[in-house]
C-alpha cells in the first residue's frame, strides 16, 4: 500500500489515473490498526486493479478535514480527483469495503 | 484443525487466527467435525476472562471476535480504577495482557462474526458467514455498543463530526470547539481527554448536576477550557457533508437554541457518551431478556438454555464495568466446565 501524506496527496491521489483507496487513519485509533490487516488483504486481492493509498492523518490534520473526513476510521475512493465512495466508523467492515471496491471496479 | 496465519503484523500482541473448520464435505469424503468444549462469541474483557478461566480448565476454547479484542475498553486512554491495573494503564494495555494470558493457556481468537446460532440440541452450533462451528457449552459475551441520541442527522453525520471515539478523533478537532454530551464517569473522562486538543469542550447534559463519581467530577473542575450547558439535550444535527450546526433544546423550558460553528472553525465536534446498548439482536426470541434487550442469566451465568451462558455487558446486571465483565466470564467459564464434566 503506498504511503501518502500532505505533500504527495494530491499527486497520488486527486491526480491519479484511475480508482484510488485511501485509508484514513490516525496515531492514537485502534480501530483503525485492527483494520490493517484486512485493508493489506484486499490491496493484494485487487492488485492490479485498485490503487490502495493510506493517509496518517494525525500527521495531516487540514487534509483530512478538507476532504471531509473527521472520523476514523474512513476508508473512501476517489476517481479523477472526488471521493466518490466511502465508509466510516463501524460501517468499514471488510464486507462492506470490498462491496464498495466491486461496486465502483465492477 | 488447519490454520492459515494472515501474516499480519501482531496487534496487541495477538496474531488473529483465521482458522479453517473441518467441517466442509470433500468429494464424497465427509471429514470429523471438530466438537470444542467451550464457543466464546465476543473478545471483550467478559470473554477473554471466560477464555482464560476455561483454557486454564484444560478445556478446547475458541473465542470469535468481529474486531479486534477488547471491546468496548479498547478506545480509552486511561483506566484507573480496574483493581490491580498498573498506573498509566490504558484499555489497550490492559486488553492486551489479558489476551496474552488467555493465549498462554490454550485459548485461540478467530476473527469472524457469529451472525446465527442453534441451541436447540446438546451440541451447540453456530454460525458466522462463510463457515460453522460447534461446542458442548456457549458463552455469550457480544457486549455493548454506544448509545445513539437518536436525533435527525446523527448517523449520516458520525465521521463527519459525531464520534463515539475520541481516542480515534480528537485530533481533528485540535483548537475546534467539542460537544460531549451525557453526564456520567465516561463523559467527563472522555470531555477531559478531549480539553488537551480542543480549545474548548462543553458538556451538555439532561440534568442539572454530573452523575459521575465525585472523584471525576472534582478533577474536572481543575479543567479551564471545559464548560457546562445544563438541562440540555441534544434535539438535532446539521451540515452539509460535515457538521456545522447543533439544536439544543432546554428540557425544563422547552427552549430551542441552535449553535453554529465558528466562521473561521468550520465545524465542531459531537461526542455522544450516554451509555451502551446491548448487542443481543440476533438472540431475541431465542434467549430470555429484558425489554432492554440484556440476557437475562442466574448467578451462575446461566441462560435459559442449558449449556448457554452469558457474560459482560451483554446481561441484565446493575454495574457494566471492567471488573464485573471478567468476573462473569470466570463465573461462566467454571459454570460451563461443570455442566460438560455433568453431561459426560
Amino acid at each position: 500500500m503506498l504511503v501518502v501524506n500532505k505533500e504527495n496527496f494530491a499527486l497520488e491521489v486527486l491526480e491519479a489515473e484511475g480508482p484510488v483507496l485511501v485509508d484514513f487513519f490516525g496515531d492514537g485509533c485502534v480501530p483503525c490498526q485492527a483494520l490493517l490487516p484486512d485493508i493489506e488483504a484486499l490491496a493484494e486481492k485487487y492488485e492490479g486493479k485498485l490503487k490502495f493509498c493510506k493517509l496518517n492523518t494525525t500527521q495531516a490534520r487540514r487534509l483530512a478535514i478538507g476532504q471531509k473526513v473527521l472520523g476514523l476510521p474512513t476508508i473512501a475512493i476517489y476517481k479523477s480527483g472526488e471521493k466518490i465512495a466511502e465508509v466510516t466508523k463501524d460501517d468499514a467492515t471488510k464486507v462492506n469495503i470490498e462491496d464498495m471496491i466491486t461496486r465502483i471496479i465492477g | 484443525m488447519r490454520h492459515r496465519e494472515t501474516g499480519s503484523p501482531h496487534l496487541l500482541g495477538v496474531s488473529i487466527v483465521h482458522a479453517i473448520p473441518m467441517s466442509k464435505e470433500k468429494k464424497g469424503m465427509k471429514l470429523t467435525v471438530k466438537i470444542y468444549d467451550v464457543i466464546i462469541i465476543g473478545a471483550g474483557p467478559a470473554g477473554l476472562a471466560a477464555g482464560l478461566y476455561a483454557s486454564r480448565s484444560k478445556l478446547d476454547v475458541v473465542l470469535f471476535e468481529k474486531k479486534t479484542p477488547g471491546g468496548q475498553i479498547v478506545i480509552t486512554d486511561d483506566i484507573a480504577n480496574y483493581p490491580g491495573a498498573p498506573a498509566e494503564s490504558t484499555g489497550p494495555s490492559l486488553i492486551a495482557r489479558m489476551v496474552a494470558q488467555a493465549e498462554e493457556f490454550g485459548a485461540i481468537i478467530i476473527k469472524d462474526e457469529i451472525i446465527d446460532f442453534d441451541f436447540s440440541g446438546k451440541v451447540k452450533v453456530v454460525k458466522s458467514a462463510h463457515d460453522e462451528y460447534q461446542a458442548k457449552t456457549v458463552i455469550i459475551a457480544n457486549g455493548g455498543k454506544p448509545k445513539l441520541i437518536g436525533c435527525p442527522n446523527e448517523q449520516e453525520l458520525t465521521g463527519k463530526g459525531v464520534s463515539y471515539c475520541a481516542t480515534c478523533d480528537a485530533d481533528f478537532f485540535t483548537d475546534l470547539e467539542v460537544f460531549v454530551i451525557g453526564g456520567g464517569d465516561a463523559a467527563v473522562e472522555e470531555a477531559m481527554y478531549l480539553t488537551k486538543f480542543a480549545r474548548k469542550v462543553t458538556i451538555v447534559h439532561r440534568r442539572d448536576q454530573l452523575r459521575a463519581a465525585k472523584s471525576i467530577v472534582e478533577k474536572a473542575k481543575t479543567f479551564k477550557n471545559l464548560e457546562y450547558l445544563w438541562d440540555t439535550v441534544v434535539e438535532e444535527i446539521k451540515g452539509d457533508g460535515m457538521v456545522e450546526s447543533c439544536v439544543f433544546r432546554n428540557v425544563k423550558t422547552g427552549d430551542l437554541t441552535e449553535h453554529f460553528a465558528d466562521e473561521n472553525d468550520g465545524t465542531f465536534g459531537i461526542f455522544p457518551f450516554i451509555g451502551f446498548d446491548p448487542v443481543s439482536s440476533i438472540y431475541k426470541g431465542k434467549l430470555n431478556m429484558n425489554d432492554a434487550g440484556y440476557i437475562i442469566t442466574d448467578e451462575n451465568m446461566l441462560t435459559n438454555i442449558p449449556g448457554v451462558f452469558a457474560a459482560g455487558d451483554i446481561r441484565e446486571k446493575q454495574l457494566r464495568q471492567v471488573v464485573t465483565a471478567t468476573a462473569d466470564g470466570a463465573i461462566a467459564a467454571v459454570a460451563a466446565e461443570k455442566y460438560i464434566m455433568a453431561n459426560e
